[in-house]
């Protein structure tokens, strides 16, 4: 990026609100998938027994079964919101920031 | 069960005629005729694929990167097929048949680096790279010292995972197809050299696209025949596994013991996947941001979706194929008792696949298995090519002012160069303990790729030095520390105990490469870090917007 650029885009309010909703975001993601997955890995650590309580009286299906495919379906949601966020506001942000590069010129 | 193949000799390639006889015992066996037609057909498309993919791969772009022409939906499949390779597919599933929910725990912690690759990564790697991910890395730091040390890296990481692949190959091709190991890894080698070298990034995505959708498709008819078996209810699924194995496979096991293993494991799987040469590269076959974000969301989808039928085919494996007669290794049992089946837990897919739809379905898994290792193959070696000519050759030897029909030259003569190592290393190894390898591949990704490629993006006072002594640090301790763990040291050098006692040394030699980073780029104080330093501005805009990407880029 050539430094004139750089200069218009930093200072472009749009691009302030991309960066500062972006990171908020992203960062807040991964912090859930990092909750979700290091717990469930701690307690296969610690506990596994938790995991093999069955889910009722008279089945052999234990919540470990459940919880594993909700860490599965839960990465894949999550990736599934961050995409259309990204793919719709940010990336309208994202061309504004580009048109009003092109209109300093 | 071992189907065997003599026709596939008469009407495969002279090449194989050169590389000695088959095992006589072998001969007795049934013929496969519809794993070899189904294999062929394959091979035949694939080759015509490639040549289709010969005549639009005229430039370097083109040779790398399939020209950014690749949709999000198709890349999204090629990654999944990069992850869903044959060592996944039967050695999840054969976990699964072992262990029961270990099998899913292993899984998991392959799927969840993906969901953090997108929120931190992709996009800013996207904005910022052309090829490479060294691209990325190298961006305000000095050229030559950072692409040397990444594509060191990715070289490692590429050759390490292709004797796996190759060693597995091997083995799996030569109990499938009855051709003997040696055949079935050159026959790789070559198919591989010839994918990559004449079609490039085109024809290595759709030769990934084509398997991802046959063994996803093949997979879950598997699951789904399970199902039927049991209604539908995984309930009387499970109550008949654990009648037959006890209610021990319905929780945790040994997989992991302890808290350091635990999260050692987690680390080295989610920051290895980050750190992965073949895998990164894929964000720049895609035409923008739009795109690399949406191939993350189908890629996810589709690996984890493929995890859930491999924990549904581990599960029917159990049902029907353990204490099944005819899977069951007579001479083996004689020896060791138990009941263990032909080929080893590994091919419980594969005898379920024969349970569930007869010697014709069983043909096709066969076929997808063998399709599964060329594609994965092709990636990797792709990977390590691209390595090659355009992180050291051009970027290093001619200063980033590489012509690009040479540099595309020069590939293609590291493809070959890559291909034929594969080949002996894979003979090399073949009867050579190779589990630690997937592992030291991931460690050294997690350790020498990840944290250099991690920090350049997001921490301002990154400088080379740092970079470049940090990263080689976690490299080295990665490595160290797998030989003097319990895998080398105690399996395969035969000490009683090892001197680092966990499995997974990523927890340490990840903290070791992200600290000497952190060290050695503050104590820097020489002139060309401050101007690191300040270039992260400029850096960091493009990251954020992609403004300034090559204007080849975009179609």
């Amino acid at each position: 990026m050539k430094e004139v650029d750089a200069k218009v885009v930093k200072h472009d309010p749009n691009f302030k609100e991309l960066v500062k909703k972006r990171t908020k975001f992203a960062w807040t993601l991964t912090i859930s998938i990092l909750v979700v997955y290091f717990s469930f890995i701690l307690t296969i650590a610690f506990s596994p027994s938790l995991l093999a309580t069955p889910i009722s009286s008279n089945t052999v299906t234990t919540i470990g079964i459940p919880i594993g495919i909700f860490v599965i379906v839960f990465s894949f949601i999550l990736t599934g919101i961050y995409v259309r966020r990204a793919n719709s506001e940010f990336d309208t942000l994202t061309t504004k920031i580009k048109e009003n590069l092109e209109s300093s010129k | 069960m071992m189907k065997f193949m003599l026709p596939f000799l008469i009407i495969a390639p002279s090449i194989l005629f050169a590389s000695g006889t088959i095992d006589a015992e072998i001969k007795q066996q049934p013929l496969n005729i519809s794993a070899i037609v189904m294999f062929l057909i394959f091979v035949g498309a694939t080759l015509g694929i490639t040549y289709w993919a010969a005549k639009r791969t005229k430039t370097a772009k083109d040779f790398y990167t399939a020209g950014g022409g690749i949709t999000g939906f198709q890349n999204g499949l090629a990654i999944a097929g990069d992850y869903m390779s044959a060592a996944s597919f039967l050695g999840i599933s054969g976990l699964v048949y072992l262990k029961g929910y270990d099998g899913l725990i292993y899984s998991i912690g392959f799927l969840v680096g993906w969901p953090i690759i997108l929120f931190l990564i992709a996009e800013r790697l996207r904005n910022l790279g052309r090829y490479s991910f060294a691209d990325v890395a190298s961006y305000r730091l000095k050229q030559a010292p950072i692409r040397i040390l990444a594509a060191s890296g990715s070289i490692a990481t590429v050759i390490l995972y292709l004797i796996a692949q190759m060693v597995g190959s091997g083995k799996l091709i030569q109990l499938l197809f009855g051709l003997q190991y040696e055949v079935a890894v050159i026959l790789v080698g070559i198919l591989m050299i010839l994918y990559v070298t004449f079609g490039g990034m085109l024809a290595t995505t759709w030769v990934q696209i084509i398997k991802a959708f046959l063994l996803l498709s093949g997979a879950t008819f598997m699951a789904f025949a399970v199902m039927y078996n049991f209604d539908f209810s995984f309930n009387s699924l499970f109550s008949t596994a654990t009648e037959v194995k006890g209610i021990e496979i319905m929780s945790p096991g040994g997989l992991v013991s302890d808290p350091i293993s635990a999260i050692s494991l987690a680390i080295a799987l989610m920051f290895g996947t980050a750190g992965l040469p073949h895998i990164l590269m894929r964000f720049f076959t895609v035409s923008d941001a739009k795109e690399a974000r949406k191939s993350v969301f189908y890629a996810t989808g589709f690996i984890g979706y493929f995890y859930i039928l491999t924990f549904i085919i581990g599960f029917g494996a159990i049902v029907l194929v353990f204490k099944n007669p005819i899977y069951l290794d007579g001479a083996k049992q004689a020896l060791s008792g138990g009941y263990p089946i032909l080929g080893g837990n590994n091919m419980a897919a594969i005898h379920l696949s024969h349970a569930v739809g007869g010697d014709l379905f069983l043909g096709f898994i066969s076929a997808v298995a063998f399709a599964t290792i060329l594609a994965v193959v092709s990636g990797l070696t792709l990977a390590g090519a691209s390595a090659i000519s355009h992180d050291l050759y051009s970027s290093v030897f001619k200063d980033g002012n590489a012509d690009s029909k040479i540099e595309m030259k020069i590939s293609k003569i590291a493809t070959v160069v890559l291909g034929i190592i594969a080949i002996i290393m894979g003979i090399a190894f073949e009867k050579q303990n190779i589990a630690f390898v997937v592992g030291l591949a991931f460690a050294i990704a997690a350790s020498a790729n990840f944290p250099v490629l991690f920090l350049s993006m997001y921490w301002q006072k990154l400088t080379t030095k740092g970079a470049v002594i940090g990263g080689s640090l976690g490299l080295a301790t990665a490595v160290l520390l797998v030989i003097l763990g319990p895998i080398v040291w105690v399996q395969i050098f035969g000490y009683e105990n090892a001197i680092f006692p966990y499995k997974y040394p990523a927890l340490f030699s990840v903290s070791i490469a992200f600290i000497s980073i952190w060290f050695f780029s503050i104590t820097d104080k020489s002139s060309s870090a401050e101007k690191e330093i300040e270039a992260y501005e400029r850096q960091y805009l493009r990251s954020q917007t992609g403004i300034g990407i090559d204007g080849a880029l975009k179609h």
